[in-house]
């Protein structure tokens, strides 16, 4: 008797997933993507969308980036009117674009709520994206079908800040790490415990941890399972969301490094997402600085880190504690909080709390700009002296 | 009953497999001595103590607090877990002392101890004694002060700032009015217009632009970094002599974090009172503070001034920990790193909790716990590694 | 695509060589203090935090003596359901009073007859009968065994039922949301807008008109209950898995391209299930109860079928039970509160249980 239940529960249930795939697949695109479009354009300087049209139209694909995202943008409705149609967003993500190239690590840095979270799940489709393209070795996920990007899947992972939501509470270790590998049989049957158990002992994982459960490990533990569980996939990329950011000191440079053992073995390319600036420049080759939901500085680590050029670059830099009490920082105050991403300020975004504020930068959104060496800024203070296009 | 049967019935080998897990008989035990424990414990907190009990002199009049030898344990169904196993340091009066460590190695407890804000009847404060230096020559021993007396110390003469504004404040009152509760509970003779007063000119106090707007706003309304800040007022209101900050900015971004770290300081000088800083970013603590505690698995492993501890730090522990975090301009190939994890301190063994991780162990670390070396007036190490050196010297 | 295969193989098993190095060593000083540390298994955790409560223990005890008493106990009584007693050699006596009126004056006669009796009614409590029997002549404690058989079935089959469609239909409404949620939670809307007594009442008028015959009878009942019962289940279900869904295991199974079918069956249910058994165990008392109330207003089981509720019924009929034969409607009205006493405390007991978060 329980077995013809639970073949009604599941014949049940494809059949409406299927239904609801094709429903919700391209009407839900169509429905979030249009009115957005226009509203963007509304609001959007003109500025901006003329630089949108130009990227769109000449530039290829850069054939040693892995990934590139041109103009990404993802809006959540906050407010509807009476027939469920959005009149108020918060731009989480709002025009971002840049590429990382194989095997490197891009740090992104912000504050919270500056939508460094929603761009790395926006970036695996994890949420559909309101506008712009992701090309992931040349196929752009966002028009993928449901199947094709079942099967991109297991080469871009996530790895989550939180180490003990990301596990489902009821399922040994073994399993958790091995069920994808089942379901996209990257190993025969037969194998699949022997791969695990490899997976694991990668990772420092002793391999009489197979059986037991989550509940039963510390953080830094439940970090490398979670690990463990993204790379038994063979990923290509892997967005790191916070990995480290819940973890004890000691525990933090574990993670840290075997992440970036990990890298050198399996040749990744990962997207490092921190409030940890310390932690982003040990591990990043790039590093990218948003505010509320905009890039305002990409550069090289190195570069980034000596000649910081944007404003909230250099006073998020000087922030930071260092354990050393003999240097006295001159530090940069910045005052005043965030402000709220749904009434983000016009102009600049970040005019409101910058201590060089001019009178365009209130009015005038600044161009994101290559100012030499790939060095890439948003800010009016470089544009006025500076006009050459970018590249 | 039910689950030793079924332990019987299981084959040798996953008998063994299942080492890790407690048996029934074990856990019965386990619970039985733990019920008899906190019988007794509690039975003693209910006890009524007059002052003279818990009145005790200060080892130095200088210090505001001394912690010396406490213990508190908590009694789980796994085992009896010495959160805070024999902890003793001084908090000198205007000071900030910094205590440093990572999760679970007791740090936290040791500052719900001083409040006595230890989650009963799971954690209680088995030994030791905390003196508290309550002014015109009186001192009180908090471990031993009766729950109703401790109102006489709590918010009014200690006052604990916690790690998540967002919880801490209750959501379905005003702002206004959390903030005059503190003020009437604490001040005889208060009328609601003089709280009023007080609460303002204290939000004042911590920079709040606009307090009158902030007085009458609920705490959602108002972003981490301002609520932090109203935590840190009402913490000021009653003119503490000591702040217990807990993971103060952990919570926050680090462009607020430099704000409310500024805002601390400035406060610590005006109210001329002394700060116990708890935290695990050794950035903070460098900043921050003038005496730095490291704990490890519910003990103090090392403890001196700033500059002792960042300069010369001894115990392989506290240079790890120092290591292992990457520093911003300081670039290192790779990270030195702590192997293993912090410790469960659950049925701990007599030797060196550090043992295990330690890179720089010698025969004697097997042996019992390592006393404190006095390596300075003000530096202290609990590590063989230096016992033999001063021997030696001597 | 297995020639990239293996050679993606051969690079991690190259790669790992030089890993194992740094990571072995750690390995091997890993188990060494965290493993010092024993621990409870999951399902021992959640037996110990059950039975520290005593309650719950009651409510276990009593509910398994329950279960003996109805469906071990009538193998042990010479009596069967439904059927009188008609072996007794007590007697029916009739007294019965005559006046005479001889030359002015009144006299009193007795005439008293004494005729074996048919059927054993109303017999108080003996040996034969402990708890003596019925109006009809049936054994009491038999009856209420067997009264016991029925109500237990019936709670437990409706409770399964009840989960198995608000698991489904909660399931696909939290799942995966949008229309589908819209539709499933406006059915539950409206079977939450009828009021379950009154149409019962109406169902049981009806089936009474279309003479269904008394054995299927207790089919259809538990097909209504169940259809009455089913939404609170859903609505549980759907809020479960709007949360759950949220969490970053869940994020994470899309993220690793799992299967729908896998991620409802292997990840969404199994962490829902704890708070479906507790409100599952909470049901059935509900369900008892129901299913008492209908059948003590002649809706559900009827006679010659013996149900608690049913046999309290008898007190309506025959006010003189009610007076003086507490020995017939009493056993089945302390099995009710027992039953549905026991569900709640081990309902409460699970729940403490399950919930990780709770005192201890």
């Amino acid at each position: 008797m329980a077995k013809k239940k639970t073949i009604t529960a599941e014949e049940v249930e494809t059949v409406a997933s299927e239904a609801v795939a094709e429903m919700v697949e391209p009407a839900v695109e169509a429905a979030v993507a249009a009115p957005v479009e226009e509203t963007a354009t509304k609001t959007v300087e003109e500025a901006e969308e003329t630089a949108v049209t130009e990227v769109k139209e000449s530039e290829p694909l850069d054939p040693e980036a892995i990934l590139e995202v041109r103009n990404l943008k993802k809006y959540f409705p906050v407010q509807t009117d009476f027939f469920g149609r959005p009149t108020k967003y918060l731009k989480a993500v709002d025009d971002v674009s840049f590429k990382i190239k194989r095997g490197t690590t891009l740090g992104i840095v912000g504050e919270s709520g500056c939508g460094k979270t929603t761009l790395g799940r926006t970036i695996l489709r994890l949420q559909p994206a309101t506008g712009g393209e992701i090309y992931f070795d040349g196929l752009d996920i966002n028009t993928l079908k449901t199947k094709e990007l079942n099967k991109l899947r297991p080469s871009m992972q996530i790895i989550f800040q939180d180490p003990y939501s990301s596990l489902s509470p009821r399922m040994p270790i073994g399993e958790i790490i091995g069920e994808a590998v089942a379901e996209h049989k990257l190993v025969p049957k037969s194998e699949l415990k022997e791969y695990v158990l490899d997976i694991m002992k990668k990772c420092g994982l002793p391999h009489h941890y197979y059986e037991r459960y989550p509940h039963e490990f510390s953080g830094g533990q439940r970090q490398r399972i979670c690990i463990a569980t993204a790379l038994a996939l063979q990923p290509k990329f892997v967005v790191c969301d916070e990995p480290v950011s819940a973890l004890d000191v000691s525990i933090q440079a574990q993670i840290i490094n075997l992440l970036k053992d990990l890298q050198e073995d399996m040749g990744l390319t990962y997207i490092f997402i921190s409030h940890d600036l310390s932690v982003v420049e040990h591990i990043s080759d790039y590093v990218g600085v948003m505010y509320l939901g905009s890039m305002v500085e990409y550069a090289t680590t190195a570069d980034i880190f000596d000649h910081p050029m944007h404003p909230y670059t250099e006073a998020l830099f000087s922030a930071v504690p260092v354990p050393d009490p003999k240097v006295k920082m001159h530090r940069i105050i910045l005052s005043g909080d965030i402000p709220s991403p749904i009434n983000a300020p016009s102009g600049c975004k970040f005019h409101t709390r910058c201590s060089r504020c001019m009178d365009i930068c209130k009015e005038v959104a600044p161009k994101f700009k290559d100012y030499g060496n790939g060095h890439m800024v948003a800010c009016h203070l470089y544009s006025q002296d500076d006009e050459t296009p970018a590249e | 009953m039910l689950f030793k049967k079924k332990e019987n019935n299981l084959p040798a080998g996953e008998k063994k497999k299942n080492v890790h897990y407690l048996t029934g008989k074990e856990t019965r035990e386990i619970a039985k001595s733990n019920n008899r424990r906190i019988r007794e414990l509690e039975k003693k907190k209910r006890m009524h103590v007059s002052e003279a009990d818990y009145t005790t002199t200060m080892r130095d009049d200088n210090n505001i607090v001394e912690f010396d030898d406490l213990h508190t344990h908590f009694f789980t169904d796994a085992g009896v877990v010495k959160a805070v196993d024999g902890v003793s340091f001084d908090i000198p009066k205007g000071a900030t002392v910094g205590v440093v460590g990572e999760s679970g190695c007791g740090k936290s407890v040791t500052s719900l101890s001083l409040m006595r804000l230890v989650q009963g009847p799971m954690g209680q404060i088995v030994g030791g004694s905390i003196r508290f230096n309550f002014g015109d020559g009186k001192a009180y021993d908090i471990a031993k002060m009766p729950m109703s007396d401790m109102r006489k110390i709590r918010g009014e003469k200690i006052a604990m700032i916690f790690q998540e504004p967002m919880t801490s404040l209750n959501p379905v009152f005003k702002i206004g009015y959390q903030m005059d509760e503190m003020v009437l509970l604490h001040t005889p003779n208060c009328t609601k217009d003089q709280a009023k007063a007080r609460s303002i000119e204290m939000l004042q106090l911590v920079g709040i632009a606009a307090p009158e707007r902030v007085y009458g706003c609920y705490p959602h309304e108002l972003s981490g970094g301002m609520r932090q800040r109203v935590m840190i007022a009402i913490a000021l209101s009653c003119n503490p002599k000591l702040i217990v900050a807990d993971e103060p900015t952990t919570a926050l971004d680090v462009t607020i974090q430099a704000q409310i770290l500024d805002l601390l300081r400035e406060i610590k000088a005006k109210i001329d009172g002394s700060v116990m800083l708890i935290t695990h970013d050794l950035g903070v603590i460098a900043e921050m503070a003038d005496y730095v505690v490291v704990m490890y698995a519910g003990r103090v492993i090392e403890c001196g001034t700033t500059e002792e501890i960042f300069d010369n730090p001894l115990h392989p522990y506290t240079i790890g920990l120092q290591h292992s975090k990457p520093v911003v301009n300081r670039k290192v190939d790779r990270l030195y790193n702590i192997p293993g994890q912090v410790p469960n301190p659950i049925n701990m063994p007599d030797f060196c909790y550090f043992k295990d991780r330690c890179d720089r162990c010698v025969g004697k670390c097997s042996g019992e716990y390592p006393a404190f070396v006095q390596v300075s007036p003000t530096h202290k190490v609990a590590c063989y590694l230096y016992e033999e050196k001063t021997n030696s010297e001597e | 695509m297995n020639e990239t295969e293996k050679l993606e193989n051969e690079n991690i098993s190259s790669a790992e060589e030089t890993v194992n190095e740094t990571a072995g060593t750690e390995a091997v000083e890993e188990v060494s203090i965290a493993d010092s540390v024993r621990a409870l298994s999951p399902t021992r955790l959640v037996i110990k935090r059950f039975f520290r409560s005593k309650l719950s223990i009651i409510g276990l005890i009593m509910i398994i003596g329950l279960f003996l008493f109805s469906f071990i106990g009538p193998i042990f009584s010479p009596y069967q359901e439904g059927v009188a007693d008609y072996s007794t050699d007590r007697m029916n006596v009739v007294t019965t009073k005559m006046e005479y009126v001889v030359d002015g004056e009144t006299y009193v006669c007795y005439k008293v007859e004494k005729t074996p009796m048919a059927v054993d009614r109303k017999a108080p409590v003996s040996w034969e009968h402990w708890l003596g029997t019925d109006g009809d002549g049936m054994d009491v404690l038999t009856q209420t065994m067997y009264g016991g058989r029925i109500s237990l079935t019936i709670s437990f089959i409706v409770v399964i039922l009840e989960m198995l469609i608000g698991v489904i239909l909660g399931g696909l409404a939290g799942y995966f949301g949008g229309w589908v949620d819209t539709l499933i939670m406006r059915i539950v809307d409206i079977f939450s807008c009828l009021p379950d007594l009154p149409i019962m009442l109406i169902i049981g008028a009806v089936l009474d008109g279309m003479k269904i015959p008394a054995r299927d009878r207790i089919y259809y009942m538990m097909v209504f209950i169940t259809l009455l019962g089913w939404i609170g289940v859903a609505r549980l279900v759907r809020g479960q898995i709007l949360s759950l869904r949220e969490q970053e295991f869940m994020v994470s199974a899309t993220a690793r391209g799992l299967s729908t079918k896998r991620k409802i069956f292997r990840h969404l249910i199994p962490n829902v299930m704890p708070h479906l058994i507790v409100t599952m165990t909470l049901g059935l008392g509900g369900v008892i109860l129901m299913e008492s109330t209908l059948s003590y207003l002649n809706l559900g089981v009827p006679k010659p079928y013996a149900a608690w509720g049913s046999m309290i019924s008898a007190v309506d009929k025959d006010s003189s039970i009610l007076q003086y034969y507490f020995n017939v409607w009493g056993p089945p009205g302390i099995c009710i509160v027992l039953a549905v006493l026991g569900f709640n405390f081990i309902g409460d007991g699970l729940r403490d249980a399950f919930d990780p978060k709770s005192r201890k």
